[in-house]
């Protein structure tokens, strides 16, 4: 019985009890569910093995929108708790917990696999390839992402959340403050994920260096593509530096050591340095991306090549260096010198510039172009503005004797919710919209979708809003009450409402999910937005191996000079097609990985060392293994393109 | 048979045994902790850059341009990360 005691959550509540249940019920669910339609082998063969990158991407597509709602659920919370003053409705351990799970969901859970989702999706088949360089690695990275989620998200009900903040500033974290196992799942869960993402860092730089089709110079490549590449250099140099951070906090957590404690030579101070190192460069990652779908939704929606494409490429590489000399700028508070804070406003505002420089690029293809409002047209529209004033607060944020009255004040919640939202999830879900056709071989319903980025647009200003003023008048981020003379009040009343509309707006995606299986129609075309890049030159839904021949490119809109200028895109016969095996050592390893994570975290020495040999098992298996792919014959190609050739 | 003769790996080989020897003596023989890390850290860069030349082959593809420009980048932010905490957390704290 002691043994088990060690998994008792240290701080229950009817919801968490309630949770256990839903959760309990969810899994039989699911287990009935798939032995019930006889699906456990289509899963296996079809899904857990796979290392299709467009199987992949859309399995990253899932998992985020499921964390889209987790974490969504933790902010309607949050905002319920602070809607009216002295609120009981959470205790202030249980506010802890929810707003660093919320954090740690929002950022590595939902908005870094809906970018990768779209990178694994899109990036292949714009530049022409039939995989990404190395697909069981981009099944690993999948697989490892997974299980870290899954591990942090078990945590709230088994041994107690992580309650420190998702920055998990030390000493607060460290052994003497953080007391229960939330921490350690802080740790090694983020870790586990993050090796997934590192891989993807990798693997994309590869792809996108080595696989391009004939023709397609690096000044050829599509804006998302571009954008991809320049986040994950940035992903290639700042992660290892999370890897190493996180690897010192466990150590510290688990084997006392004394990197980040306050006694024995060790600094506190370091972890909120290191943090952010890794920190300010991953903000980056998030939001170049989502530029990369701007540009490419505009440019398609306002019918004009995409202005100013050196400018582009040059400002989204000047942001990938920038990116890494400003990371001060987050702890302007912590005591360092006004020199230190100087240089590092200075090169803050700097920032601004090469972004200020994309902005205008994006007005400048909608001048004097024909504009259609499409949803995804309409979030980059609606992007523009909402964008702008978190990006204008920011450069507030950025001098650093003003910083001293913003900092840790709603006002700087307010500030990167209005540049993630309007700048990551927008551009998420301009870009679901924009190439759900091309994964799912039809259109979500346009009606219900400008609805929604209507509702959410609005809803965005309502809730974050009147953030920026409580905060300039005092209020705290992380306080879990506040009492009725701070007069506080009546503008969380309007966040809530605000928070509430958000959550009718993702309620009304998944409605238009349903909406659409059921009742849009299947026999639109492979190029039903009129669009410029290759992704659409091929069918939907893609054949396995992308394109039945390699496409000739000779412009960064290859597929509109072969619609417009008689461009030829395919030369030559078909030809057999090298394609990778499935392999289901990914998945395996990392349900392996998943135990290692679950026993560090539980100090659990035995299963710990069993499930790293495990993992060195599959490391070894797969150094030793002889496996050259197969071949599709030209007979299959054929077959499948002229059956698609009729379903297009 | 001299061009089949690996002289370049073997020359490496021998120099960097010599690297780890030289970096051996800080431990050997009694320095100040100033000369022992200068020493050190000598050591060090001369032995990655080796190892990176001679053994893992770094610029004898056509895409060394960007292994070095990678490795380069790798460097510049390095330093940026260590001088910039240093000037953080000590010189300016």
């Amino acid at each position: 019985m002691e043994f088990f005691e060690r998994f008792a959550i240290p701080h229950p509540s009817p919801a968490i009890y309630a949770s256990m249940v839903a959760i309990a019920l969810t899994m039989v669910a699911i287990v009935a569910g798939l032995t019930y339609f006889k699906k456990w082998g289509y899963l296996w063969r079809e899904w857990l093995t796979t290392v299709d990158h467009k199987r992949i991407g859309i399995m990253y597509l899932i998992s985020a929108l499921l964390m889209l709602f987790r974490g969504g659920a933790d902010a309607i919370m949050l905002r319920a708790q602070l809607a009216v003053p002295e609120n009981k409705l959470l205790d202030a351990q249980h506010y802890n917990e929810i707003f660093t799970t919320h954090g740690i969901v929002m950022i590595l859970f939902m908005a870094m696999p809906f970018i990768i989702a779209l990178m694994n999706f899109v990036v292949p088949l714009q530049i022409g390839a039939r995989d990404v360089a190395f697909p069981r690695l981009n099944a690993l990275s999948f697989w490892l992402f997974f299980m870290g989620a899954m591990l942090l998200n078990i945590s709230f009900v088994v041994g107690g959340s992580p309650d420190a903040g998702w920055t998990s500033y030390f000493p607060l974290a460290g052994t003497e403050f953080s007391e229960s196992v939330g921490s350690n799942y802080y740790m090694i869960a983020i870790q586990i994920a993050g090796i997934g993402t590192l891989m993807t860092g990798v693997n994309f730089l590869t792809t996108i260096l080595r696989m391009r089709a004939p023709g397609m110079t690096l000044m050829k490549m599509p804006m998302f593509t571009w954008s991809v590449l320049v986040t994950n250099v940035i992903i290639v140099f700042a992660f290892p530096v999370l890897t190493v951070l996180l690897a010192m906090g466990t150590f510290d957590r688990l084997f006392a050591t004394h990197f980040f404690t306050t006694t024995n030579g060790g600094m506190d101070m370091l972890w909120a340095n290191l943090f952010w190192v890794w920190g300010h460069p991953e903000v980056y990652i998030l939001i170049l991306p989502a530029f990369g779908v701007y540009s490419e939704v505009i440019s398609t929606f306002a019918r004009r090549n995409l202005y100013g494409y050196k400018s582009m490429v040059a400002s989204m590489v000047l942001i990938s260096l920038l990116s890494f000399l400003v990371w001060t700028h987050h702890f302007f508070t912590m005591g360092q010198g006004a020199l230190t804070n100087s240089i590092f406003s200075i090169t803050t505002m700097a920032i601004a510039v090469p972004t200020g420089v994309k902005i205008f690029n994006w007005l400048l293809t909608l001048w004097k172009g024909k504009i259609e409002i499409t949803t995804p047209m309409l979030y980059s529209l609606l992007f523009i503005p909402l964008f702008t004033i978190g990006g204008v607060t920011g450069v507030m944020l950025g001098m650093s004797a003003a910083d001293y009255q913003y900092h840790n004040t709603m006002f700087l919640v307010a500030h990167f919710h209005m540049v993630i939202i309007p700048g990551v999830v927008f551009a998420m879900l301009a870009g679901l919209t924009y190439w759900w056709p091309k994964m799912f071989g039809f259109m979500l319903n346009e009606r219900i979708g400008k609805w929604t980025a209507w509702i959410i647009g609005i809803s965005t200003l309502v809730a974050f809003m009147p953030m920026f003023f409580s905060g300039l008048d005092g209020q705290a981020r992380r306080m879990y009450t506040y009492s009725e003379s701070t007069g506080y009040g009546p503008l969380n009343m309007i966040s809530f409402i605000g928070a509430v509309g958000l959550a009718v707006g993702f309620v009304l995606i998944a409605y238009n999910v349903y909406y659409s299986v059921r009742y849009s129609p299947r026999n639109i075309s492979a190029d039903p937005w009129d669009a410029r890049s290759l992704e659409w030159a091929t069918h939907s839904p893609v054949p396995e191996y992308n394109f039945a021949i390699v496409p000739q490119v000779d412009s960064s809109e290859a597929f509109w000079d072969a619609k417009k200028k008689g461009h030829e895109l395919f030369k030559g016969e078909y030809e057999k097609i090298h394609m990778p095996n499935n392999s289901g050592v990914p998945f395996l390893m990392s349900c392996i990985f998943f135990v290692w994570g679950f026993s560090l975290v539980f100090s659990m020495w035995i299963p710990a060392i069993a499930a790293t040999i495990g993992i060195l098992a599959c490391m070894a298996h797969r150094s030793f293994e002889k496996d050259h792919g197969r071949y599709i014959s030209v007979e299959e190609v054929e077959e499948t393109e002229s059956k698609l050739r009729g379903a297009s | 048979m001299s061009e089949l003769f690996p002289r370049k790996q073997v020359m490496g080989f021998v120099f960097s045994m010599v690297l780890t020897a030289v970096a051996l003596l800080v431990y050997f023989l009694d320095m100040s902790f100033t000369a022992g890390m200068t020493v050190l850290l000598i050591t060090a860069f001369v032995q990655a850059g080796l190892q990176l030349v001679v053994f893992m082959h770094a610029g004898e593809t056509d895409d060394k341009g960007s292994i070095y420009t990678n490795i380069f980048y790798g460097v510049v932010i390095a330093l940026v990360t260590v001088f910039g905490t240093l000037l953080i957390l000590v010189w300016d704290m």
